[in-house]
């Protein structure tokens, strides 16, 4: 598939009505989600035939998409009912057949429970700047537990820095693959401005050959409070 | 919700509990749907299931048909047994039901195909 068809595609995804602050909710545009997967599709090839994992998938615009490049089995993940339910009416509309939803908590899956079990892992994560310090990290590790290909992920770039120290400590290799500007639009009451750009990057992980599972002892220390 | 799927959920996050698995389907709604067959995606995926697991599920929803409860090791050039393996994992869903913990009877409910594994802070 083009990037244009793609991308025209996308355009017809429901979006999220109500977006929640606490879940940082907003839609990935269609204009990024095709790109990151136009680009993961055809610079790696790790779409096609692949089992996807979309964490914190929302509306679901990156399974979607996911499955429309031929992913064998496309799995959304959210804790958020409302949002799985524009997922499956975007399932729905698009008649996939191979896209599955499943409601829970990314954050509290039990060790170890998907270790190595899917291809590829795809998200646009919280950005962890809501009183919920450090869930960005919490989902990357995660992903790169569930992944034995690649995780591709955007992260603010001011964290930059602190994503490649921990990479490397985890022994994960990094690439990132382009600086996106991300134009927020005032979905929330409380932003003043019209529009909010900040800096993100569409990051690349992937494994050295000798890559084992990584130990999930940080995860209570990143739980934060309700 | 395709057998796949179920096989990969389980209640261990339950306080209490040890294996939580598999979780027994209690199905009111269950549909079949044709998914394009990629024996490639199910010889890789054959290894990572639980196999047991996968065979109770269809049987209790009267899809195990002629399904081998063992794997054959030579599956991967078995076309036959492939196709098979393909029907029951992804061709079968479940759209209304419960999935039940096995060891202490908590349901989670399925709507829409969407099993909702959320847990309540007491519980875990």
């Amino acid at each position: 598939m083009k990037l244009k068809e793609l991308e025209s595609c996308l355009q017809c995804v429901e979006v999220f009505k109500s977006p929640k602050v606490k879940l940082e909710q907003y839609p990935t545009s269609p204009h990024i989600a095709s790109r990151m997967l136009h680009t993961i599709d055809t610079r790696y090839k790790d779409l096609d035939g692949c089992m996807v994992a979309d964490l914190g998938c929302g509306c679901g615009v990156l399974a979607v998409g996911a499955s429309l490049l031929g992913a064998s089995m496309c799995f959304g993940i959210d804790i958020d009912k409302d949002a799985l339910d524009i997922s499956y009416q975007n399932s729905c509309e698009y008649e996939l057949k191979n896209l599955e939803l499943i409601q829970m908590d990314v954050t509290k899956l039990p060790d170890a429970q998907w270790n190595q079990l899917f291809d590829t892992v795809i998200m646009n994560p919280p950005f962890g700047t809501k009183r919920n310090r450090g869930i960005d990290m919490l989902f990357l590790k995660t992903g790169l537990n569930m992944a034995t290909r690649a995780v591709y992920s955007l992260h603010k770039t001011a964290t930059r820095e602190h994503i490649r120290k921990k990479t490397k400590e985890w022994g994960v290799n990094m690439e990132v693959i382009s600086e996106l500007r991300f134009d927020l639009p005032s979905s929330y009451k409380f932003h003043r401005q019209q529009s909010v750009d900040i800096e993100v990057d569409f990051i690349r992980f992937s494994f050295p050959s000798s890559h084992l599972p990584i130990k999930c002892t940080e995860k209570n220390y990143l739980l934060l409070k309700k | 919700m395709k057998l796949i799927t179920h096989n990969m959920l389980t209640s261990k996050s339950l306080k209490g509990v040890n294996v939580g698995f598999p979780l027994k389907i209690c199905a009111t709604e269950v549909k079949e749907v044709a998914v394009d067959f990629n024996p490639e995606f199910v010889t890789r995926m054959i290894p990572k299931l639980d196999w047991d697991a996968l065979c109770q599920a269809a049987e209790s929803l009267g899809c195990l048909n002629d399904l081998p409860r063992s794997v054959n090791p030579n599956h991967e050039n078995d076309e036959e047994f492939l196709k098979k393996a393909h029907h029951v994992l992804l061709e079968v869903e479940v759209i209304e039901g419960e999935l039940v913990c096995p060891e202490t009877g908590r349901k989670f409910p399925v709507n829409e195909g969407i099993p909702n594994m959320l847990l309540n802070e007491d519980e875990v």
